[in-house]
């Protein structure tokens, strides 16, 4: 499998800070796979989604050490253009993606593709596409600036997803969407993934990670401090430690072991806790009320 | 004392209908939680509240008083609005500032507001961020920063539009604390949530929209009990209920020790 993107001891001071917001992070994402990154707030996440995105040190200055091999090449090395249309980066705050140059939602979508010089035939082609898939084509003739949060992040994660790039870096998409709507975006998650995209994922929703992600990256004071596949990551007790969020099945089965009433292993997703419960047995207790 | 909304419908200019006769009296004190699918009305109908909307029919009645020929900053000293985007709130170059504005505009003796900034920072944690420029904090923080300049204002009440967003349990920890801290002075706080766990957490009250319109309003454990009216508003019972269910356990469990006493 090849190493699409790693970083080797990554060191990182923003411009004019003392503290570095990453210290000595090792990590690495292969083609194809989705990742979740979880962890407190200022632990390095957004940061770390900065470096892979070449937002640092192309837009942000400060003092980068280590390496950020992305496709083997280092990211100082990349061409800025070029590099843009090969990650996508949906921001956190979707109000600060939305370009406010553009009169509608439907061109807005297209704002990506359009600075790529696709032929107006097949950008509007695309753009009718990606609106279909993000169940947005209600709102194409809309203004960008007048659209409610959950609408907002639907159409800054359609201009990235119609760039198609190989590298989809998604900061917090569902923090402002409800239960349907985070539904929705991970089917879209789901279906890039199928699409052999690969993934990196900041977000709080960890019962939706343990279900999506292939493997999850927790950070903690500006370092990755456990990287595994998502089961083995999500079911270790040591996240309470790093203040990481933990998936309410992984939590009951923690408790369940406290209170003396151990599963055969730390479930992950409801289905999971739901099969080891059965499987321990004296279901009959609460049947029979 | 209490926030009345009386039989209140409210258009947008465009005449898009977001409220249709709603009627809710929310008392000082309480703690309440608004829930609903995106686009349900929960966020046009909290700024009803504080005139930032202006009903077009119904009135709304803020202890007692009608407030139909009110101005919004008359209200806003009765009921505080923190804003769902922290960035649409937020202007000043540190935090300090930030937090004193609204004081200084209201002309108060220096040494009161002092006190009550330093008190409101203290509550939200972010004491030891006075000189910091907001714009350096991230987005949870600045959420913080938002309440902090609010609840420095004294309001009667408080309304937090989608509060946990973005927070890790730290953050999750430091604002249960302070809804707490603020009910138990009197205070209502009126809160709009996605988090299911944070709502059976935290809230007595549950007030269910959708359609425009309050469709529930009762106890966390009436509302996740009732299935209609979860799959009406399209929203999603918290997680250890959801595995109770399947378990085909009867009994209203939403949370974790519930589960773990009853499981043998």
């Amino acid at each position: 499998m090849s190493e699409y993107i790693e970083l080797k001891n990554v060191t990182y001071n923003y411009p004019l800070t003392k503290r570095p917001s990453l210290d000595s992070v090792n990590c690495h994402f292969e083609e194809g796979k989705v990742y979740g990154i979880i962890g407190e707030n200022a632990s390095g996440k957004t940061t770390l989604c900065n470096l892979v995105r070449g937002l640092i040190p192309f837009f942000y200055n400060g003092e980068l050490e280590g390496e950020v091999l992305i496709d083997g090449k280092d990211v100082r090395e990349w061409d800025e253009a070029e590099l843009s249309v090969k990650i996508g980066y949906v921001f956190q705050n979707p109000f600060t993606q939305i370009s406010g140059v553009k009169d509608t939602v439907f061109e807005e979508v297209g704002i990506g593709i359009e600075n790529l010089g696709m032929p107006k035939e097949e950008m509007i082609q695309k753009i009718i596409e990606v609106c279909r898939l993000l169940k947005i084509e209600e709102l194409i003739q809309k203004n960008p600036l007048e659209l409610s949060g959950g609408q907002c992040q639907r159409v800054s994660f359609a201009s990235i997803i119609a760039m198609d790039s190989k590298i989809i870096v998604i900061d917090e998409p569902t923090s402002q969407l409800d239960p349907e709507g985070t539904k929705d975006v991970f089917e879209i998650i789901q279906l890039l993934k199928e699409a052999h995209k690969t993934i990196i994922l900041v977000e709080h929703k960890v019962d939706l990670i343990a279900k999506y992600c292939d493997e999850v990256v927790v950070m903690s004071k500006g370092t990755v401090v456990m990287q595994g596949s998502t089961h083995e990551v999500l079911s270790s007790d040591r996240l309470f430690e790093y203040g990481a969020p933990i998936p309410q099945a992984a939590i009951l089965g923690h408790r369940m072991t406290e209170a003396g009433k151990r599963l055969d292993r730390i479930p992950i997703t409801n289905e999971e806790a739901v099969e080891l419960i059965r499987k321990r047995g004296g279901n009959e207790v609460w049947q029979s009320n | 004392m209490a926030i009345e909304l009386k039989d209140v419908s409210f258009s947008y200019p465009n005449g898009y209908l977001a409220n249709e006769h709603l009627n809710l009296t929310i008392n000082q004190g309480e703690k309440v939680g608004i829930i609903g699918q995106n686009g349900a009305g929960k966020t046009t109908a909290v700024k009803l509240m504080n005139r930032l909307n202006k009903p077009t029919e119904g009135d709304v009645i803020i202890d007692g008083i009608n407030t139909k020929d009110k101005t919004t900053a008359q209200i806003a000293k009765y009921v505080g609005y923190v804003f769902q985007n922290p960035d649409d709130q937020i202007f000043n170059q540190t935090v300090k500032d930030e937090v004193r504005y609204m004081l200084k505009k209201s002309r108060m003796d220096p040494k009161l507001i002092k006190e009550k900034s330093d008190r409101a920072l203290e509550l939200t944690g972010l004491i030891d961020s006075k000189r910091k420029n907001p714009f350096d904090l991230p987005l949870p923080t600045r959420k913080f920063l938002t309440i902090a300049a609010v609840i420095a204002t004294d309001p009667k009440y408080i309304i937090l539009d989608e509060p946990t967003a973005g927070l890790d349990i730290r953050g999750i920890e430091v604002l249960e604390k302070l809804m707490d801290t603020l009910t138990a002075e009197g205070m209502g706080v009126i809160t709009i949530t996605h988090d299911m766990e944070f709502v059976a957490r935290n809230f007595d009250r549950i007030v269910v929209m959708a359609h425009k319109n309050i469709i529930m309003d009762s106890t966390a454990q009436e509302v996740f009990a009732r299935n209609d009216i979860i799959e009406d508003a399209r929203i999603k019972k918290p997680e250890i209920a959801l595995i109770a269910e399947v378990l085909g356990i009867r009994e209203e469990i939403l949370f974790v020790d519930e589960l773990v006493d009853l499981l043998p």
